[in-house]
């Protein structure tokens, strides 16, 4: 198992909002976190990075307890993290915001950020623009391949669709599979919007009230009834 | 003619002077935000870690340049570690303490090396344009800003450490979870600010000698330069010098000196009050 969170407990100072998350991910997989606003989506992934202080559980990260680690170290243990909103630094270029997620790779930068952007041809003609000059649908690009540039081995994946055109949705779900395919990586995704969770994700599990309720299949999402009885999402 | 030569090199040392007391603080401040009230006696270590050394038989030039600003780089780090760190976001709270610490450093120097003005001559004496003298030093001076200047361009333009620095202290969480800790690059700009201040600080003490309390005839000046230029730390220091330096200077030429002083504040109000966010925020916003 690559990663193994076991008990997670967290909170917002007195406001607990993590009770007892227990799942893990094997190398390779695409796991899907699924659950409503206010369940602990973005919470769990901020644990994990080492934003929210841990008040129990552990999480062992290829055998080395990360439990009470700095984010930075977590980061150069190979874990990469696209946040909810992106933050892009808005006054850095597209370039120095690519060179900012090579800051864990040693020497030169750029055959890194080369080979990075051959899957990311949308990117290469905004390089000079500032970040915070970018649509939202190419801020979650570059927030992708300023990840992919730290060369991480377990992505933390939230809530990419969030207030992004249609069109750049397909064009996601096109790039994490070929990214999946050729980078071999393995994927945290949490999520609501169905329809991009069940086309990526190897396993699914649902979030609720700050636990993890139960795993369901993807294509066990196609089924509306199921789905409100999980999720209590209306389609 | 030998007049205007002269007039023109004292504004561009005015200048100078003016962007060299603030470049320290338009790191620690500027791009840090941390209202470090302790500014002045970083110019004052760096005035007298210069002369220490030298009365100690270093070369005046190898003070000057190498040892004040790596003895108070130094102390930055030593500061930002013990005091600053617990801070940063606490504007109220980092205002007492380096206010604390201004009068620490100065009571600390007194007591070490008394309430007096020592100094040292300005090296390379003087030079004669028709009937007027300048001294060669003031030229030197002027000359190093400028290089020091380009050089702070160039690193936090072209290097990795400049750039770091950039994007941690526009979000220090996302630098964070890309591998960089954002502490100990907190720790090294506030050092290298401190440096800046030391070397500023060595290069003024042969002109104005070097006294405990001679911060305080600093730090003033320095704060309005740094909020005139706004958030482009660089640029905005250069433009904000230029204009206050040039205004003082021919302030100082038509009235008093005394006078040159209020001139400059006058219109350092109306600058803020035209431009709030200062020079950079209306214009040269994408430099650095």
């Amino acid at each position: 198992m690559m990663l193994k969170v076991r008990d997670l407990h967290a909170a917002y100072g007195r406001i607990p909002v993590l009770y007892g998350v227990t799942f893990s991910v094997a190398e390779g997989q695409f796991v899907g976190v699924l659950g409503h606003n206010g369940m602990g989506k973005t919470s769990l992934l901020r644990a994990l990075m080492g934003f929210l202080p841990v008040a129990g559980g552990t999480v062992v990260l290829d055998q080395a307890d990360i439990t009470d680690w700095p984010a930075y170290r977590r980061s150069r243990a190979g874990i990469g993290y696209v946040p909810q909103g992106r933050d892009i630094f808005p006054n850095l270029s597209v370039l120095d915001n690519l060179r900012m997620g090579c800051a864990k790779v040693d020497g030169n930068d750029a055959p890194v950020i080369d080979s990075v952007l051959e899957d990311f041809p949308r990117l290469k003609r905004l390089l000079d623009r500032l970040g915070g000059a970018l649509s939202g649908g190419e801020q979650q690009l570059l927030a992708i391949a300023r990840c992919l540039c730290g060369k991480p081995d377990l992505l933390l994946l939230d809530e990419p669709t969030e207030g992004i055109q249609p069109s750049i949705i397909d064009e996601i779900i096109e790039l994490l599979e070929r990214l999946k395919q050729s980078r071999r990586l393995t994927v945290v995704l949490v999520e609501q919007n169905l329809d991009f969770i069940a086309a990526l994700s190897d396993r699914i599990l649902l979030i609720q009230k700050g636990r993890i309720t139960r795993e369901v299949s993807p294509g066990s999402l196609k089924d509306p009834d199921l789905v409100g009885e999980f999720v209590g999402v209306e389609r | 003619m030998d007049l205007v030569l002269v007039l023109v090199i004292q504004v561009l040392f005015a200048m100078a002077s003016l962007a060299l007391i603030s470049v320290g603080l338009a790191v620690i401040f500027g791009m840090m935000r941390v209202i470090n009230l302790a500014h002045g006696e970083f110019l004052m270590l760096g005035g007298y870690s210069a002369i220490f050394a030298t009365q100690h038989g270093i070369n005046l030039w190898i003070s000057m340049l190498v040892v004040a600003p790596v003895v108070v780089g130094a102390i930055g780090v030593l500061v930002e570690r013990t005091l600053i760190r617990f801070l940063y976001g606490r504007m109220i709270d980092t205002m007492l303490a380096t206010w604390g610490l201004s009068l620490f450093l100065i009571g600390l120097i007194t007591g070490i090396f008394g309430n007096t003005t020592v100094g040292i001559s300005a090296p390379l004496g003087g030079m004669a344009i028709g009937n007027y003298r300048t001294s060669i030093y003031s030229l030197v001076v002027i000359a190093i800003t400028v290089v020091l200047l380009v050089a702070m361009y160039l690193v936090l333009r072209y290097t990795r450490l400049g750039l770091f620095a950039r994007g941690t202290m526009q979000n220090p969480d996302m630098a964070a979870a890309l591998g960089l800790s954002p502490p100990r690059v907190y720790a090294v700009t506030f050092g290298i600010g401190a440096a800046l201040s030391g070397l500023a600080g060595a290069l003024i003490a042969p002109i104005s000698g070097v006294f405990p309390t001679i911060g305080i005839a600093y730090i003033a000046k320095a704060f309005i330069t740094v909020i005139g230029g706004g958030a482009a730390i660089l640029s905005g220091t250069v433009t904000a010098s230029a204009l206050f330096g040039a205004i003082q200077e021919v302030g100082t030429y038509f009235t008093t000196p005394v006078f040159g002083v209020v001139i400059t504040l006058a219109a350092a109000i109306v600058l803020i009050r035209l431009l709030p966010q200062g020079i950079t925020g209306r214009f040269l916003k994408r430099w650095l």
